[in-house]
């Protein structure tokens, strides 16, 4: 049989116990080199409505992981990614907002947070259907042998969720449930609270993209 | 719409992990159980952050300078240094390489690290590249040691670093390790081989590049990187090749 020439994807490996050093090298003291992201996308000049993502991540004894990495990407407010291949007409990209987010679960509390705007809807594939206003993420940690694709819709969008694509896909209501994150009208401003279940009764959504 | 041609190429699951691996033992409280549901790539999965080359510092690529207080750390000097490409062979220009590990003798600059070997004052264990037009990049840095680690009383891991990769969608993200040609823990190591095809695994292990090191300086080890193929870069090459 004749091979296509293709070269296969190199493999994943787990990023092990030490990814801040690399990864988010201000977590642990490394000063000489500047974050290339962080939890903050906002800016003075971002715009959309202020919003915290906060949340845990769980692992099969329901214990809080206090060493996992998690980054965002996300459309701006008005549902603009800032990159070629989102090449709709219209309303350029803001910008004042690169997207993308990055940081750790805390080593104590096990808590992460990013601080953003609520992202606008987004032209689904072939351009039509579009889909709810929501974020990516991706999770890497000790353990974690490939890193880990999962999605946050947002509770006050119940009636695009309902519409939303990607979500229809999942068969069970009840596991769909798991990519919403609750909206929390706090003092200091709405935070969208995500807890994420790396398995057991509540274990998240997991996407192979 | 941009989907269609920008869209990647499937994963091909064959040559990764499996999320549970018991022999690592780690894996087994934090591995879906739930198989990951399929999804077509949207414009959320083919688009990704790009990043710039002033958001660098001069040094971010050379790990033998980055964190020096006054003196060079010590170890055995090495170039690591190899091209990120697609898998249809094309480089992947401008992409942001970052890299983490531990110091010669096997300690990590992390307050999570409780090995005996001591830090190196001068090694932070921490550096960042673009790969240019062609998708090459390059580092300097000294060879990292071997260090045991709490899996079985006896378990150690490889000489080995590690490696994180953007590509130009997020659905392309890829962490990974690279391993050194030889090494004769490499057979033993558990983390290398939740990777279940052997030739898969072994496309982790870096060569030892003859040409590439700098005479009476440093060594050198090649990795080459392959994330997943775009459909557009295969009709590109459809186009050029015929």
């Amino acid at each position: 049989m004749t091979r296509l020439p293709y070269i296969p994807e190199t493999p994943s490996q787990t990023a092990g116990p030490f990814l801040h050093i690399g990864l988010l090298p201000d977590r642990v003291g490394l000063s000489g080199m500047a974050p290339i992201a962080s939890n903050v996308l906002v800016s003075n000049r971002t715009q959309g409505e202020r919003i915290a993502i906060e949340g845990r991540v769980f692992d099969g004894t329901g214990s809080p992981c206090r060493d996992v990495l998690i980054e965002l990407w996300q459309a701006d407010a008005q549902g603009r990614y800032p990159h070629p291949a989102d090449a709709r007409e219209g309303q350029a990209p803001d910008p004042a907002f690169s997207g993308f987010g990055r940081t750790g679960t805390d080593f104590a509390t096990g808590l992460f947070r990013f601080e953003t705007v609520k992202p606008g809807r987004v032209a689904g594939r072939h351009g039509y259907k579009p889909m709810a206003p929501h974020v990516s993420l991706w999770l890497a940690a000790r353990g974690i042998n490939v890193g880990l694709s999962t999605r946050m819709y947002f509770s006050d969008e119940a009636e695009a969720n309902a519409a939303d694509p990607v979500l229809a896909i999942i068969e069970q209501p009840s596991r769909r449930l798991t990519l919403i994150g609750h909206r929390e009208e706090r003092a200091d401003g709405i935070v969208y609270v995500f807890d994420i279940h790396l398995q057991g009764e509540r274990e998240t959504v997991f996407f192979d993209v | 719409m941009a989907e269609p041609p920008y869209e990647f190429v499937p994963r091909d699951g064959r040559q990764h992990p499996p999320a549970l691996t018991p022999t690592y033992k780690t894996s087994v409280l934090r591995s879906p159980r739930i198989p990951l549901w399929s999804l077509q790539n949207s414009l959320s999965e083919v688009t990704g952050p790009t990043f710039r080359r002033d958001q660098l510092g001069p040094l971010d690529h050379d790990l033998i300078l980055n964190a020096a207080q006054g003196q060079e750390p010590i170890g055995e000097r090495i170039i690591v240094h190899g091209h990120v490409r697609d898998g249809s062979g094309r480089g992947v220009p401008n992409t942001l390489v970052e890299v983490w590990q531990a110091n010669a003798g096997g300690r990590y600059r992390h307050p999570n690290d409780r090995y005996l070997a001591p830090l190196d004052p001068n090694f932070g264990g921490c550096g960042r590249a673009l790969t240019d037009d062609e998708g090459y990049y390059y580092f300097r840095t000294v060879k990292p040691g071997a260090y045991p680690f709490r899996n079985h009383v006896n378990s150690w891991r490889p000489a080995h670093i590690h490696f994180s990769v953007f590509g130009s969608g997020f659905a392309q993200r890829l962490i990974t390790q690279m391993y050194f040609e030889g090494d004769p823990l490499l057979t033993r190591d558990v983390i290398a081989h939740t990777v279940p095809d052997e030739a898969a695994m072994m496309r982790l292990v870096a060569l030892l590049d003859f040409e590439a090191q700098v005479p009476l300086d440093c060594l050198a080890y090649r990795f080459d990187i392959v994330l997943r193929g775009s459909r557009q870069t295969l009709f590109e090459n459809r186009l050029h090749g015929g």
